[in-house]
């Protein structure tokens, strides 16, 4: 136990080294989420235009579960429509409570790696909170 | 003299038997079995409603009940036993002066001074009195080693200060504020005093006449007795003019259509059943640290706090918050590890059984003004042992490597 790392390889690297982990200037909608148990808080910027994702990026602190699942997702629903989004958010968020098919796990890519969270119950907050937050934010973009 | 661990850690069920490193002590302390044993007798042996029956095992109960009050009396030497108020924990206990003493005596254009690093159960009771009498709340803020300076009460104190609210032990810093230099302020304000004892009780010992403490709040499950039975000392002559905060029964002279008249002292602030077998397991509790000796387990405590403080200075990316010295924390280590959250932190330390508790530890403003997010804490007791520290000090130095950084 002493030698391994915590968590897998994926969510390590996309903790330590996330690709969409920057403020935004430009944004078309900018969202808070946070969870207050813990100290979790982030900030997810978008960039909306004719129903697309054109580009999007988060910033904040929190834990490597609440950071590496936002970047993770970031990278996902880049370039997808707002149906497609919140279509994946809804698998995303239903695999994280051991719910979704494999079927369905597998259309989350990379995000399917974060399976394993279905087994630690206290950090499901921590999980969902960027994709919690895409949601609100896709809900209330025209 | 020096306890023998070994044999005090037979006297804890929990402890003994779980290969479990438990550090969250300043959350909740363990057990020992005098004290689950009060609690099972007090159920065999002695359990009727207290002041209630005529009969001679309400008697008894009364009697105990009334033995344990005069237990907490001399613990922490108040003048009298009508001054000790059984209540359910430390918040429980500000509330009551919040909800009594506060709103009967204080109004627009009085000060409330509290410290920066209050709990929030001795932040929200003075927002509340704030609110509803227009007093204004006032903070001394603090250095980043917990100490605060003559400027900093300066600023806070004025000749409108009604009232000073200030924990004794920060559950967050561990340090021990110089209540007796606050209480001189405080009296020169003509200022009542409340002191928030819920982290010093436990682990040092507090005589109210010699802080000059007005108020002083305590939980019982922190020092050993079980949840649901805290303390609140009042000076007596406050007490006597406060309105009751609960009221119905066992709180009453006779009760007529529209009227009533309140029990004496301290009854008149305990409304309803009372947690008596808590109150007897309290006084089970306060046996132990008299056969124990306070600064006995005090030295054992200040020992592991010195010999952790100096295994985390070895380790790389480590902070501290609060004092360098190891006299001024109280056994309480909070601690943050760079680029690893505290969220992490715990979660990777209990994957190695060790308990630790993450997050703001209901002292947000505190950390703000340190500037720090959330932090990991560490806490001790008489009981923990140097191999335990060992074990912690141990899986503290794995954290940043487990998390996937190279050292």
């Amino acid at each position: 136990m002493q030698n391994d790392k915590f968590y897998n390889d994926t969510l390590i690297e996309h903790n330590i080294r996330p690709d969409f982990k920057c403020p935004m200037e430009d944004a078309d909608m900018t969202l808070n989420g946070i969870n207050p148990s813990c100290g979790d808080d982030i900030s997810l910027f978008i960039k909306y235009r004719n129903g697309i994702i054109e580009d999007i990026s988060f910033d904040g602190v929190g834990c490597a579960v609440s950071q590496a699942s936002a970047d993770i997702m970031a990278g996902l629903v880049i370039g997808k429509t707002k149906q497609e989004a919140l279509y994946l958010t809804d698998i995303f968020t239903r695999m994280i409570r051991n719910e979704a098919t494999d079927d369905e796990i597998e259309e989350l890519e990379e995000a399917s790696e974060l399976k394993d969270i279905s087994h630690m119950p206290a950090r499901v907050k921590c999980a969902t909170l960027g994709w919690r937050t895409l949601k609100e934010a896709l809900e209330k973009a025209e | 003299m020096s306890i023998d661990v070994k044999k005090i850690r037979e006297d804890f069920p929990l402890i003994k038997n779980s290969s479990d490193v438990y550090f969250d002590n300043a959350a909740t302390s363990q057990r020992p079995v005098s004290v689950i044993e009060a609690e099972k007798i007090f159920s065999e042996k002695y359990n009727a409603n207290v002041m209630r029956g005529l009969y001679p095992l309400s008697i008894k109960a009364t009697e105990i009940y009334e033995d344990s009050r005069k237990a907490v009396q001399r613990f922490i030497n108040a003048k009298s036993s009508r001054e000790i108020i059984f209540t359910r924990n430390t918040t429980e206990s500000i509330n009551l002066v919040a909800y009594t003493w506060g709103l009967a005596n204080l109004k627009a254009d009085d000060e409330i001074v509290i410290s920066i690093m209050e709990h929030h159960s001795d932040i929200l009771p003075w927002q509340m009195v704030s609110r509803m009498t227009g007093a204004k709340l006032k903070y001394i803020d603090c250095e980043p080693d917990g100490s605060i300076t003559d400027e900093a009460l300066d600023k806070a104190f004025s000749d409108k200060t009604k009232l000073t609210a200030i924990v004794h032990v920060s559950n967050v810093l561990g340090c021990v504020n110089d209540i007796e230099k606050i209480s001189k302020r405080a009296k020169a304000s003509g200022a009542k005093l409340l002191i928030d004892g819920a982290q010093s009780v436990p682990h040092m010992k507090v005589d109210v006449q010699k802080l000059g403490a007005d108020f002083l709040a305590f939980s019982g499950h922190k020092m050993l007795a079980p949840m649901g039975i805290g303390v609140l000392y009042g000076k007596e002559e406050l007490l006597e003019e406060m309105p009751p905060f609960l009221t119905g029964g066992e709180m009453i002279e006779s009760v007529t259509r529209t009227d009533a008249v309140f029990a004496e002292l301290p009854h008149k602030f305990e409304a309803g059943t009372v947690n008596a077998s808590g109150a007897y397991a309290l006084k089970a509790a306060i046996d132990y640290y008299d056969k124990t000796g306070i600064e006995n387990m005090q030295k054992a405590e200040h020992e592991l706090t010195e010999y952790i403080l100096k295994g985390m200075k070895a380790i790389p990316g480590v902070k501290v918050l609060g004092s360098d010295d190891a006299g001024n924390h109280t056994g309480i280590i909070s601690f943050t590890v760079d680029g690893v959250h505290p969220h992490d932190i715990s979660e990777i330390l209990a994957s190695d059984g060790i308990d630790v508790r993450a997050g703001h530890h209901c002292a947000q403003p505190l950390l703000k003004h340190l500037k720090v997010m959330s932090s990991a804490r560490a806490s001790v007791m008489f009981y923990n042992t140097l191999s335990e520290a060992d074990r912690f000090l141990n899986s503290v130095s794995e954290l940043r490597r487990r998390m996937g950084y190279a050292e």
